[in-house]
């Protein structure tokens, strides 16, 4: 490997890493922009209930808001566990 | 009328000041009267910026207040009989201004201004809301850098929704893009952010590329708006902003790195 290769291969390009970081934080604050704000209280009941029957993760459950002129929905997703192979 | 135009961040240190003292002093001397407005209330510097620190007497606050007439609070620039300042109050009191106040104010410097720039504190406080919400345009200055690049989108969701223009249902505030503190040699290197990574990211019209430049502190040193200094990119980057928000065509410039290389660097005196 030349000199030169050798410097070009371990540049690293933080400018892009810095980049895709903020392409997910922004759509991601974007889309909770006007939510009501009891929606974190929200999801973290609802996880608790759910856990009292089915052993879920923190992450497992997503509660999105959405509005416009005409309605106000609440999206609920949640991702159950893989069933047990037998 | 008047046209209100907000310089704004969200982020503290990006160069709303140095912004907003440079295009204030732009559009003065394209003949517009102008009055640039400092919002941030306890922490008092487009004053010095513009270099009349000297010759405050009242401020913002004390209008409001009606310990003072709009007419005595406002400075004039002594290297541009078109531009008029009004300086923030070094009060400590949050609550000095009021949405009545500055509203007020606001509608009697439009009878008789052309333009109207308010330099915004940093955050999302009363001053910086304030500074916001009576705009008509909004220029966002962003550094090439995360924090500040989610901070400006951050104020775009507020722009959008709590200024008078959103309430009143009115057209939307006009948004533009400054993209400040710009090294285009790091952005070669992938150190920095791009101009269209910055643009892909928040979407916005850019009204221009200030670099990165040594003479900005030496024009605040001096109490100079940084246009003032025409030997230098970040004045004439400013220069360009101000035509091109006044309508003319330009070409953007600053974004690349300057070619001359070692021979353009010796022959250049
Ligand atoms: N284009 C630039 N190049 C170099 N330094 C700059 C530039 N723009 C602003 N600065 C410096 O950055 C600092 C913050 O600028 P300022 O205008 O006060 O920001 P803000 O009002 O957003 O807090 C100051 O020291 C200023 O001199
Ligand atoms: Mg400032």
């Amino acid at each position: 490997m030349s000199l030169l290769n050798y410097f070009k291969t371990t540049k690293p390009n933080s400018a892009k890493l810095a980049k895709e970081r903020l392409q997910i934080l922004v759509a991601h604050e974007r889309s909770s922009r006007n939510q009501p704000s009891y929606l974190p209280a929200l999801q973290q009941e609802l996880l608790q209930v759910i856990q009292k029957y089915i052993q879920i993760d923190q992450d497992a459950i997503s509660v999105h808001f959405d509005s416009d002129d005409e309605q106000e929905t609440l999206e609920l997703n949640i991702v159950l566990p893989e069933p047990p192979q037998s | 009328m008047a046209r209100i135009i907000v310089v704004t961040s969200g982020k503290g240190g990006v160069g709303k000041t140095t912004t907003s003292a440079a295009i204030a002093m732009g559009l003065a001397k394209k003949g517009f009267k102008t009055a640039v407005i400092d919002f941030d209330v306890g922490l008092r510097n487009l004053d010095l910026i513009l270099g009349c620190e000297r010759r405050v007497v009242y401020d913002f606050v004390n209008v409001i207040n009606g310990e003072a007439t709009l007419n005595q609070a406002l400075i004039k620039d002594k290297r541009c009989n078109q531009l008029y300042i009004l300086p923030a109050s070094q009060t400590r009191d949050k609550d000095a201004l009021t949405k009545e106040g500055v509203g007020k104010i606001l509608e009697e410097l439009s009878k008789t201004f052309k333009y109207i720039v308010c330099d915004s504190p940093a955050g999302i406080e009363r001053g910086a809301n304030l500074a916001m919400y009576f705009a008509d345009d909004a220029f966002v200055v962003t550094n090439p850098e995360v924090a500040s690049v989610r901070d400006s989108d951050r104020m775009l969701g507020i722009l959008s929704s709590k200024s008078k223009r959103a309430e009143n249902n009115d057209d939307p505030i006009k948004e533009y893009l400054l993209l400040s503190r710009y090294n285009p040699k790091r952005v070669k290197l992938g150190e920095m952010l791009s101009v269209e990574d910055v643009q892909d990211i928040l979407s916005l019209h850019l009204l221009g590329v200030i670099p990165e430049s040594k003479a900005v502190l030496s024009a605040s040193n001096s109490g100079t708006p940084i246009i003032l200094n025409e030997e230098s990119n970040a004045g004439q980057a400013y220069l360009d902003i101000v035509e091109r928000y006044l309508g003319e065509d330009k070409p953007h410039r600053f974004i690349d790195e300057d070619k001359k290389g070692l021979f353009g660097r010796l022959f250049r005196s």
